[in-house]
């Protein structure tokens, strides 16, 4: 899904606006990955409701984080003359990139010491996770603000159509594929956020790398701006609901 | 006090590229140099400031070289390819220095 994403997230782009390809599929890149933030908001809200979800979706969160990338580099090189560089390097850091290894390195770490050391770690990962979360959001919310004022010349209203069409999209998707292989509403709930999230910390940074001709401040405004507020405020809530009525 | 002239290169460089600049250097056998994070400037695009981010994106790094100037040319070749498609910039000044074998 991560992967096939972008296709349809540049087609969209192309649609809409008059970005250049090789900038509509850097946008596209972002739309296909994830953001870790909204997940783990995600899973604070469903934690509040007392929803519970498969553990493995923090796997499946870290699956879908580069497979974006790679797509977006396909489009890019039939779309435009755009190119990729060192692609070694670009394998390294889309697959090895610090929140790829944090993630798969906590699932490790959780299947390794199981019940034992959450209830070791239950104090700083559970008790204070709020609050922390509260904290993080608000700086980001600070980040936000700052970079929409920055981006705002690419604010059309056509953008602003796209930062919200992709991740309802890709929700609906997610609802129908997470019914399709069983999940639990939790689970379907976590997958859809996954599916509507829109990466803004390791696709950008990976991007500059593979696509350094690409214009990053669109990508980032959209994912960042207008995307993660959407679905904090408005997506994750309507996720939520969406599953547990969908998948009963 | 006696001095001695030498180059320096400054690369002002958008943090994700910062390994390649690190390379160029590290390739020619120029193991002295110094790198800097920087807090927020302007540019074509208008106003940056780092404050806050999350990841490299969006951040600027500053490496500083001082080196001798028959080594120069070589290393500014490795780096004007670097800089021709990232976001940053180079600038090169001549300096003195205290100590020429530090170099």
């Amino acid at each position: 899904m991560s992967f096939l994403t972008p296709f349809a997230a540049f087609g969209l782009l192309r649609l809409l606006s008059n970005f250049r390809p090789v900038d509509a599929a850097a946008v596209s890149a972002h739309y296909g990955s994830i953001s870790i933030v909204t997940f783990i908001a995600a899973t604070s809200a469903l934690g509040r409701q007392s929803v519970p979800y498969e553990g493995f979706m923090v796997g499946v969160a870290a699956a879908m984080e580069t497979p974006a990338i790679l797509a977006a580099l396909l489009i890019a090189q039939r779309s435009s003359n755009g190119t990729v560089s060192e692609p070694g390097e670009l394998w390294r850091h889309s697959f090895l990139n610090g929140s790829v290894v944090i993630l798969i390195g906590a699932l490790v770490i959780g299947v390794i010491t199981g019940q034992r050391g959450a209830m070791a770690l239950k104090p700083f990962v559970l008790d204070l996770f709020p609050g922390l979360l509260c904290l993080f959001l608000l700086d980001i919310g600070i980040l936000v603000g700052r970079g929409l004022e920055q981006g705002r010349k690419y604010l059309t209203a056509a953008a602003g159509l796209f930062a919200v069409l992709v991740p309802l999209c890709g929700a609906a998707a997610a609802a129908m594929l997470s019914y399709a292989i069983g999940l639990s509403p939790g689970g379907a709930a976590l997958f859809m956020t996954l599916a509507a999230s829109a990466s803004y910390i390791a696709v950008p940074a990976a991007l500059r790398l593979a696509m350094p001709q690409a214009n990053p401040s669109i990508g980032l405004t959209l994912s960042l701006g207008l995307t993660f507020p959407f679905n904090l405020v408005i997506g994750i809530p309507l996720y939520i609901w969406a599953a547990t009525q969908i998948i009963r | 006090m006696q001095t001695f002239s030498k180059k320096k290169i400054e690369v002002i460089i958008e943090a994700p590229a910062l390994k390649k600049v690190v390379q160029a250097f590290d390739t020619r056998k120029i193991i002295g140099y110094t790198i800097f994070p920087v807090q927020a400037g302007s540019g074509h695009e208008g106003r940056w400031d780092a404050t806050g981010l999350v990841g490299d994106m969006g951040r600027m790094i500053s490496v500083m070289c001082v080196l001798d100037a028959a080594e120069l040319d070589a290393v500014l070749v490795d780096i004007e390819k670097i800089i021709r498609t990232q976001i940053g910039i180079v600038l090169i000044s001549d300096v003195q220095v205290i100590r020429r074998d530090h170099f």
